[in-house]
């Protein structure tokens, strides 16, 4: 397994109130396997997939990325999972403004110490950034921005993809070549990905569907 | 509706105490070091006026000799039998134990009327004035410090509110007493009404000459110059504090974006929001103007002692050591306040009044820096560059050395951010690794959310460079001058002139030399100077060195056939070697030389003491100079003391005069120096709450790559890198603009504020001491907020992906 939740369990406290996010998730997903992850607005998805990613912390369970267990991993390991192992795609795009398209499509290559120019380079053909290389994020649009932060996930070739409502800025049909790349891209470098969505037709297009409701995952 | 859009522009600041707290202490400090200033000039300024205004100084005319000694009482018999309305006055220095005072003794029969201080009429003790003991009014704190030191031989002292400090005002006959000048006066004032028929003065005392108000030492006029320098040193300190108020009110404004959208889709018109936002930016700057006022209020008093002493000792001039709250300072710090609230508000206002209802309400502009702005800075500061040059190559006098030095320093600061931006584009370039590359790029990102405090940084910085410089190139020539200059081992004043004369022969077997230190004060062209006798021996040609002629020319003066001046009558007369000199009483002599008069703001000079002697024969010949083994002085002192019963207090040795004048050297800078820390302070709060409020804004460029794999203690250490690494370069192009500064306050506003040129000196270790300073600041004021991110919870960082900030 790719990844591995098993009794994972979140709460937060708001306003004094404690409220449980997630109450005992248990989720594989396999090397290539894509997953969608439906619910409401606030069940908890994106919560879910930040504990994937080692960005924050389960208050149970246990949590297995590419064999890692990341319960009570320090945060220099969580770290290096995210720069070495985890391919990460924000609604917001999340550039970094000061570096160019080149920069940022090699940036966590770079730092993950795997830089590949020519996969980088067959990367921006393949998204089609090839001629916007030396603009800035600024100076893209939102569906030419998407796409470099899939460039930029795909660069480390990740074992993990995690996708948060990455065309959920993105007009449909703009929406749709986005994740086409992202599908044909993943599955061709044999990345599991988790992909939260709140689209019914963009997640009946990967193998997989669980729907977050009550803090559970059901099928 | 004007009610709740106020309430709701308010409720911002309930949500950004710190934004609050750095808006209020911005314009506090500002309006603190500007009206601390203004608030010393004041009592200055008052104790001139006071001093000026004793016996109608300021409106009466008066008879004095035209060599400026006193003369016989008898001219105002003459006078008197002529017809001429007159009263005398004797006026002379007193000291007791170091404590000064100017005594000031008149004939209350005569004196016209309304002459007397309303604090001396208003005093019923006319008797006991006019008794043989008589009474002295004074100020009440003179009395108190003459009481304190026990000051002997006085009459009894009478506070008498409203009198200038430092003088004391007595019948004539004790000031002739005190000042042991029996028959002595030492001018005459003269009534307004005149009687139709009298004898003209050429003919009753052709000796004397008729001055008006204006023409008597005007102490207003003397000190000048150092209240402007220090008027200079409050305005820098008050822009460096409006840096901080600009990027407050900046960053407040761009964070309200959202709330200035939903208040115009709701229906709030433009005017009326613009109009509530002056009304809140003026609120905030009375209530901190006037914490300011306060606060300059306690600086002021701190620092008004050590502005009296350097008055005292560089001009002579008396100036009250308390401090008290004038209405004049207090508003125009109030003013000052309001206006510059109003500057630093304008660029945001004006923003707002051009921006469409629908405009991005994020507040991503304000922390933007784009190629045209950038341009259209560095453009104003090559015309602020140009404007330099022209009062550099054309300008005249103090007000446009000003005009260079505040042009100079504005230009600097505004090309800064653009000099930055280049060599952080140039780091980047160079740098190899992903991070170092983010770096720099990030770094110049950051830039404009930072340039207004990192200009502030560079004002503070230039200005220790420059006045450090001056300060201490000054201090050099200072000192080397007082070795030459003072080549005498001892320095003794006889109380008479029977005294002097057996002084002189009762030394003259036991000193290696004996030379006469014999001066005349009068006017020289148009301002209150003096003129020195010198002997001829060779102490002179070996110690003083000439700016101007050589060594021959002592030999001229011996031979009484020139003068020579000091630099800074030359350079305000603008004499030529071989020009007439006038010296008081109408007698002139051909300038053969020049030379450097460091510390005395009066025109001096110096012609041979024969020479001296047959011009005014009624000159004192009190004072002497005697050159001795140096190993002697102690016991030649108390051998003098002996042998004629003279006090202490009037011998003085090298040791002592240098050390009292190196004395009134520091404290002269001491307010310089005290004003340089506290704008150097006001800088690093600057960049404290830039990095503070930054910080805070910064997350959605932070957690992208915190997300990537970069841990927030990296993160954190980076940012405090990134502080070091700004402060700097800042430092790098402050060392050339402080330069520059001190060169324009060496060559240009000392020269036309005091008419002395100094060479100056480099003191590279000064400069590094100062970037450490300087790298501290900015240490701390990126710890906090680096510290606030290496503990931030993941929670806040996630908040960006969410989209819920």
């Amino acid at each position: 397994m790719i990844l591995s939740l098993t009794g994972v369990g979140k709460a937060y406290e708001t306003g004094g109130t404690r409220v449980e996010v997630l109450r005992g998730v248990d989720l594989a997903i396999g090397p290539g396997e894509t997953v969608a992850l439906t619910g409401e607005s606030g069940s908890g998805k994106s919560t879910l997939l930040h504990l994937c990613a080692g960005l924050d912390r389960a208050d149970s369970g246990r949590i297995e990325v590419a064999g890692q267990d990341l319960t009570d991993a320090p945060d220099p390991r969580l770290s290096a999972l995210r720069r070495q192992t985890v391919g990460l795609v924000f609604q917001q795009f999340n550039l970094i403004p000061s570096l160019d398209v080149a920069a940022n499509l090699a940036f966590q290559a770079r730092l993950a110490g795997r830089h590949d120019p020519d996969w980088i380079a067959a990367l921006a053909d393949r998204l089609g950034l090839s001629a916007l290389m030396s603009r800035y994020p600024e100076q893209l649009s939102g569906g030419q921005q998407q796409r470099v932060a899939i460039g930029r996930a795909l660069a480390i070739r990740p074992a993990l993809l995690l996708a948060d409502e990455p065309t959920g800025n993105l007009d449909e049909a703009t929406g749709d070549a986005v994740m086409d790349l992202m599908l044909e891209l993943g599955t061709e470098a044999g990345a599991g990905l988790l992909m939260v969505t709140h689209s019914p037709r963009l997640a009946a297009r990967l193998g997989r569907r669980v729907h977050l409701a009550g803090g559970r995952l059901a099928a | 509706m004007i009610r709740a859009a106020f309430t709701t522009l308010l409720s911002h600041w309930r949500r950004h105490p710190l934004q609050l707290a750095g808006l209020f202490l911005g314009l506090a400090l500002a309006t603190a070091l500007w009206s601390g200033v203004q608030a010393i000039n004041a009592e200055a300024r008052q104790s001139y006026d006071r001093a000026a205004a004793v016996l109608s100084q300021d409106r009466l005319d008066s008879l004095a000799a035209g060599n400026g000694q006193d003369f016989d009482q008898k001219v105002f018999l003459d006078l008197r039998h002529a017809g001429w309305l007159v009263s005398p006055v004797l006026e002379g220095r007193w000291s007791h134990r170091g404590v000064p005072v100017r005594i000031l003794g008149v004939d209350p029969f005569t004196l016209p009327s309304g002459s007397l201080p309303d604090a001396v009429t208003g005093q019923d003790r006319a008797t006991d004035f006019l008794s043989a003991e008589g009474l002295a009014f004074a100020a009440p704190q003179t009395v108190d410090e003459l009481t304190r030191i026990g000051a002997e031989g006085l009459p009894p002292l009478v506070a008498a509110e409203g009198m200038a400090p430092g003088i004391l005002f007595v019948d004539i006959g004790v000031a002739q007493r005190l000042l042991r000048a029996e028959g002595q006066i030492t001018r005459l004032l003269v009534a307004p009404d005149q009687p139709l028929r009298q004898r003209p003065l050429s003919e009753v005392a052709p000796a004397l000459v008729r001055q008006t108000p204006v023409e008597q030492a005007d102490m207003g006029a003397l000190t000048g110059s150092f209240h402007l320098n220090l008027t200079a040193f409050g305005f820098l300190s008050f822009a460096v504090g409006l840096f901080i108020v600009h990027s407050a009110i900046g960053l407040a404004f761009e964070q309200r974006r959202p709330i200035f959208r939903t208040l115009r889709a709701l229906g709030l018109p433009l005017r009326t929001l613009v109009g509530l936002l002056a009304a809140e930016i003026m609120g905030f700057a009375l209530v901190a103007g006037i914490a300011g006022i306060a606060l300059g209020y306690v600086i002021a008093a701190g620092l008004l002692p050590n502005v009296a002493a350097t008055l005292r000792g560089l001009y002579g001039a008396t100036v009250s050591g308390g401090l008290s709250l004038r209405p004049e300072w207090a508003l125009a710090g109030l003013g000052m306040a309001l206006a510059g609230a109003g500057a630093a508000a304008a660029q945001s206002l004006w923003r707002l009044a051009r921006m469409p209802v629908l405009a991005p309400a994020q507040p991503r502009a304000w922390t933007r820096a784009s190629a045209r702005s950038l341009g259209w800075q560095t453009g104003l500061a090559g015309l602020l560059a140009l404007i330099a040059l022209a009062a550099a190559l054309w300008g005249e006098g103090l007000v446009a050395g000003f005009v260079l030095l505040g042009a100079l320093l504005l230009s600097a600061a505004l090309v800064l951010p653009g000099a930055l931006a280049m060599a952080l584009a140039l780091g980047e370039r160079l740098s190899k690794g992903v991070i170092a590359q983010w770096f720099w790029a990030d770094t110049r990102q950051q830039l404009p959310g930072l340039s207004l405090a990192l200009m502030a940084l560079l004002l503070a910085l230039s200005a220790n460079i420059g006045v450090g410089t001056m300060v201490s190139s000054f201090r050099l020539a200072f000192t080397a001058w007082l070795d030459q200059r003072l080549p005498s081992e001892l320095y003794v004043t006889a109380r008479t002139e029977d005294e002097a004369r057996r002084l002189a022969d009762w030394l003259a077997p036991r000193s290696d030399a004996l030379l006469p230190i014999w001066k005349i004060d009068g006017t020289i062209l148009g301002r209150p100077g003096e003129v020195y006798g010198v002997a001829d021996h060779r102490t002179y040609p070996d110690h003083w060195p000439m700016l101007l002629g050589d060594q021959t020319v002592w030999q001229t003066l011996a031979r009484g056939e020139g003068a020579i001046v000091n630099e800074q009558l030359w350079r305000r007369a603008g004499l030529h070697l071989g020009d007439p000199v006038p010296l008081p009483g109408g007698a002139t002599r051909p300038l053969v030389g020049v030379y450097a008069d460091y510390g005395n703001t009066r025109g001096q000079v110096i012609v041979g003491v024969a020479d001296l002697v047959a011009l005014y024969p009624d000159i004192d010949r009190l004072r002497y100079a005697i050159r001795t083994d140096p190993a002697k002085v102690p016991a030649l002192r108390d051998a003098i003391e002996d042998a004629f019963r003279l006090p202490q207090d009037h011998m003085i040795s090298q040791q002592e005069v240098k050390t009292i004048s190196l004395m009134v050297f520091e404290r002269t800078f001491a307010v310089t120096a005290a004003l340089n820390v506290l704008t150097m302070g006001v800088a690093g709060f600057a960049m404290f709450m830039s990095l503070l409020t930054l910080s805070t804004m910064r997350l959605p460029q932070l957690a992208p790559v915190w997300a990537l794999g970069l841990t927030r203690g990296r993160l954190a250490r980076l940012e405090l890198l990134r502080a070091l690494l700004l402060a700097a370069l800042t430092m790098v192009l402050a060392v050339p603009v402080g330069l520059l500064l001190a060169w324009v306050l060496l060559a240009v506003i000392n020269v036309e504020a005091f008419g002395w040129r100094l060479p100056m000196h480099l003191f590279p270790k000064d400069w590094l001491w100062l970037g450490a300073l300087a790298l501290v600041a900015a240490a701390l004021a990126a710890a906090w907020p680096a510290w606030r991110l290496s503990r931030l919870a993941p929670v806040h960082l996630l908040k960006v992906f969410a989209d819920e900030r």
